[in-house]
């Protein structure tokens, strides 16, 4: 068995479990965090090399065979995956070094912090259905614990909020796994792509639909997405920028791997859905960010509006529009969470994030305008920034498909976050400071140096396309013949 | 025989998704309990009932004779009862803090309660959503109230 599909998931783990032990060392804590994710940072790269070199990896656990055994498996959607998370892994882990006030850090943050990170992971690398939910569940009560950690009365307002309605997302989906199993069998998600073939089209749509429920509640589609405006805006800025990059997108990936590899018998159906649904999430999402007024607030907002470009890509199901939506996703994913960055450093420099208190950060913070200018026009699809290819892309597939009025409205919500985004730039960093505005501190290094970092993989992503765009389409074209994974779990090229 | 366990199933999902929609949050943990235990049982008849037959491998053999239980969906079910229960727990002790530092279990309740600085005891019979009579000192009544800052309404960067 190969131990590279499993090291972005055991490494975190095992080291959680030291980090728990080094509680009474914070010092200590924080660099074994560092250290931790930048491990996991190479062990993940070293696997997308050997997916990009020698095709999909599987590999069982126990000895036991696929279907039997809990099977692993790296194809490039899921290599790539655990890449971008083990760089927003080490981008938080350095934030947090500056950002975590050492309250939190007594009652755990670093431990749950690389639970967290090992869930995702293995959410995203295992191929049998019943250990996704697992994984569901590890990365949902660390995130859980995360959010509420420290007991702010804002934090439990959004906690309750977001732990309810993920409760019961959980439950649809383990409801959906046990009809899964009674009409096929197996939960093998491989071995589950042929049975789902022979079985009878309208209970798998039924089942297309319950989990379309559960995943989409994760990923914050229309009209699911409630909580998470409503949640995301109270940890602390590390955390709620490594939840607004890679959690929701945990649920879109689920969404990716069972609308290409399982439910692809009535496409004209449950892609048509998903197509109603992205429409409705790119423009409530945009809308409802142009109505606040805290950086926060509007970011958590444009999430929701971004999940619809991804969805509207898996929708359309060619080639070319899932390259768009992966592309979009690894985008999303660095600028996002880079967003919530500088809303953290601006409530670091200025004392509040709302926009209404703050102001004149351009002339006396420079260097931070630009941090916000970067992925904020890369959010809205600015040229040659990386949003602007993810978009293009994303589009092109709409027209090639004659999807006009997805397009319009992809397009429309372009400039409506374009509007989201001018309003913080106008009034957090050109308006003139508000009366009795104090700029406090310096930004600390350790909150600028992830800032700058995620800032160049946006304009790399945008300026050095090429590498990027071929990763992409390679995953594509492994989800758009389902045949490869289910004959790199099943058959004989599986584990050397 | 999976008939009238499949309605129990039924009625028992019914009867939770009652009690989540209401407004109480211990009603919805409530509710959530039912309908996890609901599930769990339709995934054990998902796996087909067999009655008498146990699933043990005899000596020299393979696997179970056939005809024997399927052995698979308890094991998921094991599975799902313990990670349900661990959340289930963390939901009763997010709903007993928030009780203890907002001073309600209802849902309309919560939003107009952030900005309101009136802790709860924890012995406070007084029901939820009463209004208190005597503002207490903060923090002086609430027991461990996490680590610092945290009674202000924005605690993101609750650094001491």
């Amino acid at each position: 068995m190969s131990w590279l599909v499993i090291a972005p998931i055991l490494l975190p783990l095992a080291a959680s479990a030291v980090a728990f032990v080094l509680h009474r060392r914070p010092a200590l804590q924080r660099g074994w965090a560092l250290a931790t994710t930048a491990a996991t940072l190479a062990a993940s790269l070293a696997l997308l090399a050997e997916v990009s070199r020698g095709g999909i990896v599987a590999t069982t656990l126990g000895g036991w065979p696929a279907p039997f055994g809990i099977t692993f498996v790296a194809d490039h959607l899921s290599a790539i995956l655990v890449v971008v998370g083990a760089v927003m892994a080490l981008a938080t882990a350095a934030y947090a070094l500056a950002d975590v006030d050492a309250g939190r850090e007594g009652l755990g943050y670093h431990p749950l912090f690389l639970v967290l990170v090992a869930g995702v992971h293995g959410a995203f690398l295992t191929g049998d259905l019943f250990n996704l939910y697992v994984w569901f569940e590890v990365l949902l009560i660390a995130s859980f614990a995360l959010l509420t950690l420290g007991s702010g009365r804002a934090q439990l307002e959004g906690g309750v909020k977001y732990v309810a309605v993920n409760l019961v997302s959980s439950l649809f989906f383990l409801a959906a796994i046990g009809l899964t199993y009674g009409l096929t069998g197996t939960l093998n998600m491989a071995d589950l792509a042929g049975a789902l073939r022979d079985a009878p089209p309208n209970l798998v749509t039924l089942l297309a639909m319950l989990f379309l429920v559960a995943f989409g509640i994760k990923a914050a589609i229309f009209p699911l997405f409630f909580w998470l405006p409503a949640s995301y805006h109270t940890p602390p800025t590390a955390v709620a920028a490594y939840f607004a990059g890679m959690l929701t997108k945990v649920g879109v990936y689920a969404l990716l791997r069972a609308f290409t590899l399982l439910f692809t018998g009535d496409v004209a159906w449950t892609h048509g859905v998903l197509a109603v649904l992205a429409g409705f999430t790119m423009v409530v999402g945009v809308l409802g960010a142009a109505a606040q007024n805290e950086m926060r607030r509007i970011l958590a907002f444009h999430i929701v509006s971004q999940i619809g470009y991804m969805i509207l890509g898996l929708a359309l199901y060619t080639p070319l529009a899932l390259a768009g939506a992966l592309f979009y996703l690894v985008h999303n994913v660095v600028a996002k969470a880079n967003l919530f960055f500088v809303a953290g450093l601006v409530r670091r420099v200025a004392g509040s994030s709302d926009l209404d208190a703050v102001g004149g950060l351009y002339r006396h913070r420079p260097w931070l305008a630009i941090g916000f200018l970067v992925p904020a026009f890369a959010l809205a699809g600015f040229p040659p920034l990386s949003g602007f290819w993810a978009k293009l892309l994303v589009v092109l597939a709409g027209l090639e498909a004659g999807a006009w009025l997805l397009v319009v409205l992809a397009l429309g919500t372009g400039l409506l976050t374009l509007y989201s985004m001018t309003k913080i730039w106008q009034r957090a960093f050109w308006a003139p400071a508000p009366e009795g505005l104090e700029l406090r501190r310096d930004a600390p290094a350790a909150m600028v140096v992830p800032v700058a970092a995620l800032a160049g993989v946006t304009i790399l992503m945008g300026v050095a396309v090429e590498p990027f765009l071929a990763l992409a389409q390679a995953a594509a074209a492994e989800m758009m013949d389902p045949a490869r994974y289910v004959a790199a779990v099943l058959g004989e090229g599986g584990t050397p | 025989m999976e008939a009238p366990v499949a309605l129990t199933v039924g009625i028992v999902f019914g009867a939770g998704v009652y009690l989540v929609l209401q407004r109480n949050l211990l009603r919805f943990v409530f509710g959530l309990i039912l309908i996890s235990g609901a599930v769990n049982v339709s995934i054990f008849v998902a796996g087909r009932l067999t009655r008498g037959a146990s699933p043990f491998v005899p000596e020299g053999a393979v696997a179970p004779p056939a005809g024997s239980a399927n052995a698979l969906p308890q094991a998921l079910i094991l599975t799902a009862i313990v990670i349900g229960f661990g959340l289930t727990v963390f939901a009763i002790v997010l709903l007993l803090r928030t009780y203890e530092r907002l001073g309600t279990v209802r849902t309309d309740e919560l939003p107009e309660r952030l900005d309101d600085p009136r802790p709860v005891d924890r012995n406070g019979d007084a029901p939820a959503g009463a209004p208190r009579p005597r503002p207490m000192p903060q923090g002086g009544t609430v027991p461990r109230t996490g680590p610092s800052g945290t009674d202000a309404r924005d605690d993101g960067e609750g650094a001491p």
